[in-house]
């Protein structure tokens, strides 16, 4: 039984260590070396079910990457995974991998082991292509075959996504990008220590090497308008995102001092507020901070407000550990930095100094009740429960709602109940022909491989929707 | 990047510039901002157009220096290209036939003003101007706004032009003259078009006022923006700028302006000291 060899746990990989990292903005995990990555890579069964690529949102051909990394043949393993996925070096280091091909894994099913680390695999290869220029087949520039023009609305993972896939099948794509930079959320939402800029950018570059044209600087519906779009193209995507920051409305909001934790984040990561005054854009330094949520955002912020020189970092959540959302490993690495997490807790009002500054938070202990819509545990507040902590500045990370620039300009696009476009899930096309939408403009906020699912879905069906008119 | 295509310098502080920007030009109308970024490591800083050419394909910020960016842009010239010029941006302003306007602008607010003030004129309204400013050198645009106004009224604090005294010192005089005023727009300094606001309440006169708070994205991503109205919470930068001015938090946006005052003289001082102009 070979099984029975399996080293239970993942081949350990290096790491700054918490007391240092939280001090600096450099990237948290530091990769395998080629020998510690063939050994995770041995861990794999090579199982014929390969449960872990119906876990994967783009089906990527897991066994496979794996098995040519094992073989030392990183060439071919990182053609395998780029045929499937545009980012790999950025979804090893952002999927929830835990519940997607990881949390599928055999091996991870069997007793007292740990799944194979198929993120850090992944992000192994992405890197060790990107460190041996030429080694990777220089990206193939498609000969631009006039099959059509595509706009893409939104340069985040899904607009990106498909623009590289429908550049490969020879259409002439231009992405708009609102922003001064492309990437979406990965630019300005996560931050450096788990995602290097310089990653991003290296697959932005990659992209634009097919022959897709960016143009910075325009917000559609602004700054052209959707019609003119539709006139000059034959078809649209809209990856916008969801792109607008909700606030619980607790009496204080509009305190200094008092962040959304997609204004902190972008300050930090898009501005980079953390090289202040290098660069020009500021941020508030907070002595005691508040993160209000236990996604991702609410770890990147809390963890960012460590770095920035806070002496406390405290995160409270109305629910309990079970339901935090965050990504585990984001969650193991807030604890070892230092994050005090107030579980059942919810703020009810911030209050302010004479200067108008926040410099407390009354809040409110929590209980859980009976499931609610999304099948957790509703939390109900405990009466007479109020205290209050001592905090000068607060960053509510509680999720976001649709951005209505792009939408109020396109009132023929119908929406769902939400708010969001209303779009088919297999092909992300829209109430209006030739419009396809995906990512979080349609699914509200969401991971980065789900968008990137979308578009490569959107990509197939923009495709087939042009084909088949043509042949009219 | 975004080319200067011309710039001079108005009155001291206060600059004029035309930037090549073609698809702003051709979908700017009165009342909306560009984010403007002037290098890499730049701030995205927020400024309304103060005037357009759509065949031109470019647009004019006029703006005063107060911090790093203006400072900087201020050393720029014709030639030189601008990061970022993104835009247009908010909500326009209610341009239509709603009888006498009364447009306050006051220091580089004026220039704001005046895209509305010309659009209202267009229109048909019967348009009166009050212009309000230290001392009268520091009154700009006045012959552009008296050319789309039926009457141009200047005030200033040493009396050097027009009514000794603030632009609500003018707005009592029309009143008091009996002028019936059916709506208007305050733009300038927060101070300025608080009172204004406050005048315009007393005088029973629905008041429009261009807010600017600080922003980063300035497409409702951040919420940096964020000011109270008539009670509820609305981000300037796609609600706004231009709200009812009777329904503002004053106080409160007043305090979240001085949010980065520190840095922001940190920013600048650095700035000074590496152009040697301190």
């Amino acid at each position: 039984m070979m099984a029975l060899n399996i080293p239970k746990n993942k081949t350990p990989i290096a790491e700054q260590e918490p007391t240092v990292r939280n001090h600096n903005f450099k990237e948290v995990v530091l990769g395998y070396t080629l020998e510690e990555a063939i050994t995770e890579a041995n861990r794999c069964l090579q199982c014929p079910t390969h449960p872990c690529i119906a876990g994967c949102p783009v089906n990527i051909d897991i066994p496979g990457f794996i098995l040519s990394l094992r073989k030392d043949d990183l060439s071919e393993s990182i053609k395998i995974l780029k045929s499937y996925n545009n980012l790999p070096a950025v979804c090893g280091r952002v999927c929830p991998q835990e519940s997607q091909c990881e949390g599928k894994c055999t091996v991870g099913l069997m007793k007292d082991h740990e799944p194979v680390a198929i993120g850090k695999l992944e992000r192994f290869v992405a890197d060790w292509a990107a460190s041996h220029e030429g080694v990777e087949e220089p990206p193939k520039k498609v000969e631009i075959e006039e099959k059509g023009k595509i706009a893409v609305i939104g340069a985040g993972p899904s607009g990106l996504t498909v623009a590289a896939d429908l550049a490969k099948k020879g259409y002439k794509v231009k992405i708009f990008e609102a922003l001064h930079e492309p990437g979406g959320v990965l630019i300005y939402g996560i931050p450096e220590f788990r995602l290097p800029k310089t990653i991003v950018k290296r697959e932005i570059n990659a992209i634009e090497e097919l022959g897709v044209e960016l143009e910075k600087d325009v917000v559609v519906g602004k700054t052209i308008t959707v019609e003119e779009i539709r006139e000059e193209f034959d078809a649209i995507y809209i990856g916008t995102g969801a792109g607008t920051p909700r606030f619980m409305n607790v009496p204080g909001t509009n305190l200094n001092g008092v962040y959304s934790a997609s204004e902190f984040l972008t300050r930090i990561n898009l501005m980079h507020a953390y090289e202040f005054p290098k660069y020009d854009t500021p941020i508030r330094i907070g002595k005691r901070v508040i993160v209000v949520g236990a996604g991702n955002v609410a770890m990147d912020a809390s963890r960012s407000a460590l770095r920035l020189g806070a002496e406390k970092s405290m995160i409270v959540y109305r629910r309990s550990e079970k339901e935090m959302p965050a990504r585990i490993e984001e969650y193991h690495h807030a604890i070892e930095e230092g994050i005090e997490f107030h579980w059942l807790t919810n703020p009810v009002e911030y209050l302010g100094d004479e200067n108008g500054n926040v410099k407390a938070v009354r809040c409110i202990k929590m209980k859980l009740g009976e499931p609610d819509a999304s099948g957790r545990r509703r939390p109900v507040p405990i009466e007479g429960s109020e205290f209050t902590i001592e905090a000068d500045m607060l960053i509510e990370a509680i999720g976001q709602t649709s951005n209505k620039v792009l939408l109020s300009a396109f009132p023929e696009l119908k929406l769902n109940k939400r708010g969001y476009i209303e779009a088919d899930l297999e092909t992300g096309a829209t109430s209006v022909e030739g419009v396809y939408a995906g990512g979080d403009i349609v699914t509200g906020a969401a991971t980065v491989i789900l968008a990137m699912g979308a578009g490569k879905k959107s990509a197939q069906a923009i495709d087939e929707y042009l084909s088949s008119k043509k042949k009219v | 990047m975004f080319e200067i295509l011309e710039k001079k310098q108005i009155v001291p502080k206060e600059y004029d510039m035309w930037i090549k920007a073609p698809r702003v030009a051709s979908h700017v109308r009165p009342g909306q901002f560009v984010v403007v970024r002037t290098n890499e490591k730049g701030e995205r800083i927020p400024l309304t157009v103060a005037d357009f050419d759509r065949e031109g394909g470019k647009i004019r910020l006029i703006f005063q220096t107060v911090g790093k960016t203006t400072y900087e842009m201020a050393q720029m010239n014709a030639g030189d290209f601008l990061a970022d010029v993104v835009g247009p941006l908010g909500t326009p302003s209610e341009v239509k036939k709603h009888g006498t306007v009364l447009m306050i602008g006051g220091g580089v607010g004026i220039a704001a003003l005046f895209p509305v003030l010309r659009a209202l004129k267009n229109l048909g309204n019967k348009v009166i101007t009050i212009l309000g400013g230290r001392t009268s050198d520091l009154v700009i645009m006045k012959d552009e706004c008296a050319k789309y106004s039926d009457e141009l009224i200047i005030t200033t604090d040493d009396g050097s032009e027009g009514i000794k005294g603030v632009v609500t010192d003018g707005m009592k005089m029309l009143v008091e003259r009996g002028e019936r005023l059916d709506y208007a727009w305050a733009v300038g300094p927060t101070i300025m078009m608080k009172f204004a606001a406050l005048t315009a309440k007393d005088l029973n006169i629905p008041i429009w006022v261009s807010l600017n708070p600080i922003m980063v994205d300035g497409t409702g991503m951040c919420g940096a923006c964020r000011v109270t109205v008539n009670g509820s919470i609305k981000f300037a930068c796609v609600d706004g700028p231009e709200f009812d001015g009777h329904g503002v938090s004053w106080g409160e946006l007043m305090t979240r302006l001085k949010q980065y005052k520190d840095q922001e003289k940190i920013s600048l001082e650095k700035y000074l000291t590496e152009v040697g102009e301190v």
